[in-house]
């Protein structure tokens, strides 16, 4: 899917101490190919998520969704999530297609009106479903999309981490940086800084309960987005991962939009 | 409908027990309580200023272990003041098979077509329900069979539509309708066969990056009627509706660029009337998002509706602009607000529309619609509904 020959070389050239004579920018950068190279060849995957919203009082409201996800070689990846609660939604879907440049495609099925209604995918630093996640945190992540550079080394939860900063390329975003901690044994995202527009600090996101799949994918099971600004968060918790579903190009088209439920 | 729908139930009741249980029988729906409150004096004979009604639709899904599923979604709603709105319908009843080829939907449906958002000018398979609402969005299930073919050039679709359904009208007693009352007992077809006309479309759907193109022909009885005069028992004038043998082939398109989407829909039909006639609808929606640093988004919208056939059109968009604004609060009860303004280019008639909606808690739903029209001259299509302006109270709880 992704730059997988430049990946791989560049990864070799910079297993952690290999790095020499590069300036930050060229290490943040290498550290993304790397961490991209090892992302790629997981085919497809479905599966089902919660989200817990949690407003400054702490009530929460709860949705409940699943998605499915295809690996698209050369481009992003498709995606389907569908909604199942709150009631009133349920059925409504959303369709993705990623890519490396350029706005994402998107449509939306409205099951009331049985209507697949193409929409703008300009709307990256938006709310997803009202939580704390905007689309741009939850659509298919590709190394075209930032520019990086590497910050220091530091551990977190007791693992030698790469910190780096990366910086939105695209359009609309609601981020002036985002800094990574990225685990240096495994290349699993243990936390990201989000810093607004205008460069103060907006939200955290921590990933926990990583998980590996098909022997060699790490995926978390919790994302916890919180705030800090507004003191609201949102967990979104992941179960149910399921590889090698065959997924072909038909299921993710318009039609297979209507009857994904 | 008699042996030809028994035979229905049966092949589907087959193909539910052969198929074999799997994943789910899950059993959803939702309960309405609406009310309808006109602000002005009713001026036609028997109508009132207040109605209430209570709808429940109930939805049961069945998927089998590869892909296929069976729906069955009946609907029915019971009115306090029109009997005509007192109605029973069968929302769908449906088999899809999923093969590696084709996708087979065989069974009672409701299909979309188009792009645009006020008028859905080439939305022609399914008969508007529009004793439920005159913005002519909610639809009769529709008997067919239907084949869709997925492909690397597109997708082709193939209707097969063995039974009409007629459309339905508010009674004497209900609002929202013409001087004279629809009479559906006498209900006149073009065709010999009725109701049982085999009817048949086409469509090709193909998006092409930033564009979705959709292209269809539609052959058999048209589902917009022409309304001619006629008498009752007694004298008195009333409306018969009459479903004349249509061909029509019609484009819709939609264009997504930034923050734009752009959206247009056209159509050339034969057989209903003396000549052939040319309609479109089309227009933009541009949105800002996160405006003023919030999380609100504002859409601003704007549509033109065009007939060829001027004040002879079965519409009541024969040249009229619509501006709107949607606003999208995109808080944790999905609070919604749409507001149009309607305007008529050739005459001074003009229209308000506002559609509001809120969850509240997780399982209740409010939305509240308000509609007005002005300044009607009494060769408007909506001259009749001049006193109609509303307000709807809806509460839905969802299980």
């Amino acid at each position: 899917m992704k730059y997988w020959i430049a990946g791989c070389l560049l990864g070799m050239t910079l297993l952690p101490g290999v790095a020499g004579a590069e300036t930050p920018e060229e290490k943040g950068l290498a550290i993304a190919l790397e961490d991209d190279r090892r992302d790629n060849g997981f085919g497809d995957y479905q599966a089902e998520m919660v989200m817990t919203l949690k407003n400054r009082q702490g009530e929460t409201s709860q949705r409940f969704l699943r998605t499915r996800n295809k690996e698209v070689e050369g481009d992003g990846d498709k995606s389907i999530v569908i909604f199942d609660r709150p009631r009133d939604v349920k059925g409504t879907a959303l369709l993705n297609y990623s890519h490396k440049d350029g706005n994402d495609d998107q449509w939306l099925f409205l099951p009331a009106l049985k209507r697949v209604k193409r929409i703008s995918s300009d709307n990256k630093s938006g709310a997803f479903m009202g939580s704390e996640f905007a689309y741009e945190d939850i659509t298919s992540q590709e190394v075209e999309k930032y520019t990086y550079k590497w910050l220091r080394e530091e551990p977190l939860e007791g693992e030698p981490c790469f910190v780096f900063e990366r910086v939105p390329v695209y359009s609309n975003s609601g981020y002036s940086r985002q800094v990574v901690w990225l685990d240096q044994k495994e290349y699993r995202i243990f936390r990201i800084d989000f810093y607004d527009r205008k460069g103060d600090l907006l939200k955290t996101l921590t990933h926990r309960g990583h998980r590996k799949y098909l022997d060699r994918f790490w995926y978390p099971h919790e994302m916890f987005m919180v705030n800090h600004q507004t003191g609201k968060s949102t967990l979104l918790e992941w179960s149910d991962y399921q590889f090698g579903n065959g997924f072909q190009e038909e299921d993710f088209d318009q039609n297979s939009l209507k009857r994904a439920r | 409908m008699g042996f030809r729908l028994r035979a229905t139930v049966f092949v589907m009741m087959a193909m539910l027990v052969l198929a074999g249980p799997a994943r789910a029988h899950e059993f959803t729906g939702f309960i309405q309580a609406e009310g309808r409150l006109f602000t002005q004096s009713a001026i036609h004979e028997e109508q009132k200023d207040l109605s209430g009604s209570l709808a429940l639709q109930p939805e049961y899904y069945h998927e089998f272990e590869d892909g296929s599923s069976f729906t069955l979604v009946p609907f029915y709603r019971i009115d306090t003041s029109d009997p005509e709105r007192t109605h029973f319908d069968l929302r769908e009843f449906t088999y899809l098979g999923l093969r590696e080829d084709f996708e087979l939907r065989l069974g009672v449906r409701k299909v979309f077509w188009g792009t645009a958002e006020v008028y859905h000018l080439v939305d022609v398979l399914n008969q508007t329900d529009l004793v439920e609402n005159v913005d002519t969005e909610d639809k009769l299930g529709q008997p067919m069979v239907n084949l869709s073919l997925p492909g690397e050039w597109g997708t082709l679709d193939v209707f097969v539509l063995p039974y009409f359904r007629e459309r339905t009208f508010p009674g004497k007693a209900g609002r929202l309708r013409g001087a004279a009352v629809v009479d559906t007992g006498r209900t006149q077809f073009e065709s010999g066969a009725k109701e049982w006309h085999t009817d048949w479309a086409l469509r090709y759907f193909k998006v092409l990056g930033e564009v979705d193109l959709g292209f269809a022909h539609f052959v058999g009885t048209g589902r917009e009627p022409t309304l001619l005069d006629g008498k009752d028992g007694n004298g008195n004038p009333i409306k018969i509706p009459l479903y004349e043998q249509i061909h029509q082939t019609s484009l819709d398109l939609s264009y997504v660029a930034g923050g734009w989407l752009w959206k247009a829909e056209a159509l050339y039909r034969a057989g209903q009337g003396d000549r052939d006639y040319f309609a479109w609808t089309g227009g933009f929606e541009y949105t800002f998002y996160g405006i003023a640093d919030t999380a609100l988004d504002l859409g601003i919208l704007l549509e033109g509706m065009y007939d060829e056939r001027g004040s002879l059109a079965t519409t009541a968009f024969q040249s009229d602009i619509v501006a709107g604004l949607r606003l999208a609060v995109n808080d944790p009860q999905s609070t919604e607000v749409l507001v149009g303004w309607l305007q008529d280019t050739e005459n001074a008639s003009r229209g308000f529309f506002l559609e509001a909606s809120r969850r509240l808690g997780n399982r209740w739903k409010l939305a509240v619609e308000i509609r007005a029209d002005f300044g009607q001259p009494a060769s408007d299509f909506l001259f009749d509904q001049r006193a109609d302006d509303f307000m709807q109270i809806e509460l839905n709880y969802y299980f």
